[in-house]
């Protein structure tokens, strides 16, 4: 900074490079990544943890979770909740599979419609929660049982079972399987989607106007209306980019398996929200980066491969989410508070 | 209408005989003003007065039932803030000004953030949105020293600064601050109106909500006065004192009922005050 050279208000303190280094959003993930690393290092280094392979098998996991943290995490930046993304994850891999399955669609086709399905359902979700000014914790929870009620009773209204299966021999060799379940130099391209949305959402948040309105809208939608911020707008186009990377997802999970199963993405939506704020996202919008909850998602993504690189019960992998969200929860407000603080 | 009113120049804004009706509740009643370029307008008037009503008329937040309202002696009528934000009125609520949890020169953009580059890569310009921000408060008077520090980390009296060099900076014409001094400490109060003295002498007109007349009289050049929704008449200040505008404000009678009230309150706790420490002495006794 260049107090040095202006005269020195009495009113400033020094801050030092470790205080301003404390006011970012990302820290705490950042450093609970190194402890998590530092941990399965020493104890399950000699286990195959610190292979190519283990760091791939963990980084895959993370990926899976950071795709949907991507979006969700700037849905909460601005302001609202999005949890349906895991049933939106099952209904979008029913819908690309059973148009292949049942109805020999190709599958590019099977993968616009569930695109096309996705944006729609994240238009309804935003377009309700503006209209009616609920939550959109309540208006996502109503979806999130409409959407997985509906996936598995058209799923066992068509199918008759709630798997889709058997899709390996129609996708493979595809050019879309490559994209979305491909491998780059053994690196799987869900990887490199996981990098590739930090990236962009990154951009967006601090480098475009669309960014700099979704921290207003967060921050607060009335002061941001007045100065004719389009917060509706803002929010269902982010309600639309969280549904959309559920399907993303979605096509990742399918095409790598070869099948799709109704139940698949239970829980997506709370993991996507703890890797959230484990990032330094704040609950109740307004301030966050894309960058915290990628390192959310790693933390996610080394602890449940972690556990089962040392042999300990993989039970108790839960009992370490909760914990690690609540200690996560505490050290966000600590840095808000001293965000906001005004003398 | 008639020009007899103001026969120097057209006045910014004007509003004739407004009325505003929310159900039957009477919200406003036949009020008139104007504000003139240069000039400080101070609206004065106790809760309920119809000071809030007044101004969300005036800033496009809803519309008015009866009367007129002009704009460089145009009639208009404005569907929403941003409307009025076009025509040049500029309003600084006093919570909703800022966003403690963003930077001060994200703040000072919101809404209207510079770009640079084409096409996708057409990105926000944080080095020009600092500068510009840093060279606006400057000219106000305030030495920012990081513009991406949050707005929370200002103080009160800074943070309705930044948000009225903001409005003078895109161009507003007229400014109407809500109660901007009402949340602050003397000093901070000061600051505000030393702004606001800036504002004017910049040609702006300002329309001044506010219910304490100490804050009002050293920079108002004229007063309107609210009460329950009507005007209880406007005065230039070279025609009455301090002391008759409070007075008018609250209401002369309540404000001597209220004194002699006062003066009861003291003497009481003065009493009481003597008690206790006698019983204090007493117990120390024993």
């Amino acid at each position: 900074m260049a107090t040095a050279t202006r005269p020195l208000d009495e009113r400033v303190r020094k801050t030092g490079f470790l205080r301003k280094l404390l006011n970012r959003p990302e820290l705490g993930a950042v450093a609970g990544a190194a402890l998590v690393f530092a941990f399965f290092a020493v104890v399950a280094g000699d286990r195959g943890f610190l292979t190519s392979t283990g760091t791939i098998s963990y980084l895959e996991v993370a990926a899976q979770l950071g795709i949907l943290a991507v979006p969700v995490a700037l849905l909460m930046i601005s302001g609202e909740f999005d949890l349906s993304v895991g049933s939106m994850v099952g209904a979008a891999g029913v819908l690309i599979a059973i148009p292949i399955a049942e109805f020999g669609w190709p599958l590019w086709a099977a993968l616009l419609l569930a695109f096309a399905v996705a944006l729609v359902v994240g238009f309804l979700n935003g377009y309700v929660v503006v209209k009616t000014g609920l939550p959109s914790f309540i208006v996502t929870l109503a979806s999130l049982f409409i959407l997985r009620g509906a996936t598995i009773g058209f799923t066992r209204l068509i199918t008759g079972r709630t798997q889709v299966g058997g899709l390996k021999s129609e996708t493979e060799g595809s050019f879309l399987t490559a994209l979305f379940a491909g491998e780059i130099g053994g690196v799987p391209v869900s990887i490199l989607w996981w990098v590739g949305l930090v990236a962009l959402g990154t951009w967006i948040l601090l480098r475009t106007s669309f960014g700099n309105w979704i921290f207003g809208t967060g921050g607060n939608a009335v002061a941001a209306r007045n100065v004719g911020v389009p917060v509706n707008r803002v929010k269902i186009l982010l309600f639309m980019a969280t549904a959309a990377s559920a399907t993303l997802l979605a096509a990742i999970t399918v095409l790598d398996a070869g099948s799709a199963d109704v139940l698949r993405g239970e829980l997506r939506e709370f993991q996507a929200i703890i890797a959230a704020v484990i990032g330094g996202v704040l609950l109740t919008g307004g301030y966050g980066s894309v960058i915290g909850p990628m390192f959310g998602a790693l933390i996610f993504g080394m602890v449940s491969q972690g556990i089962f690189f040392t042999g300990v019960n993989t039970d108790w992998f839960q009992v370490f989410l909760g914990a690690m969200l609540l200690i996560a929860v505490l050290v966000n407000n600590f840095i808000r508070q001293r965000a906001a603080r005004s003398r | 209408m008639t020009t007899t009113k103001m026969p120097t120049s057209t006045p910014l804004v004007e509003v004739q005989n407004i009325s505003k009706y929310f159900g039957q509740v009477i919200a406003l009643k036949d009020i008139s003003m104007r504000v003139g370029a240069g000039e400080v307008m101070c609206l004065l008037g106790d809760n309920g007065a119809g000071k809030s009503t007044l101004i969300k008329t005036l800033s496009g937040v809803h519309g008015h039932d009866e009367g007129k309202m002009l704009i460089d002696g145009e009639e208009v009528r404005f569907n929403s803030p941003r409307e009025a934000l076009d025509r040049g009125i500029a309003t600084v609520f006093q919570d909703l000004a800022m966003i403690p949890l963003m930077g001060i020169s994200r703040n000072f953009f919101l809404g209207r953030e510079p770009t640079k580059g084409f096409g996708p890569f057409k990105r926000y310009d944080s080095a020009h949105a600092d500068r510009v921000t840093r060279e606006a408060l400057k000219g106000m008077g305030i030495d920012i020293r990081d513009p991406s520090q949050p707005v929370g980390t200002l103080s009160g009296g800074e943070r309705q600064s930044v948000a009225i060099a903001r409005a003078v900076h895109f161009g507003a014409k007229v400014l109407i601050l809500d109660e901007p001094t009402s949340a602050l400490g003397v000093k901070q109060a000061a600051v505000v109106l030393r702004y606001i003295a800036r504002t004017k002498e910049q040609g702006l007109g300002v329309i001044f909500i506010t219910h304490n007349v100490h804050h009002a009289y050293p920079i108002a050049d004229r007063f309107t006065i609210l009460k329950r929704g009507r005007s209880y008449g406007t005065f230039e200040k070279s025609d009455v004192t301090r002391e008759e505008v409070a007075s008018m404000m609250a209401g002369g009678e309540d404000l001597e009922n209220l004194s002699s009230e006062l003066a009861e309150f003291e003497r009481t706790d003065r009493e009481e005050a003597k008690d206790r420490h006698d019983g204090k002495r007493r117990t120390r006794e024993t």
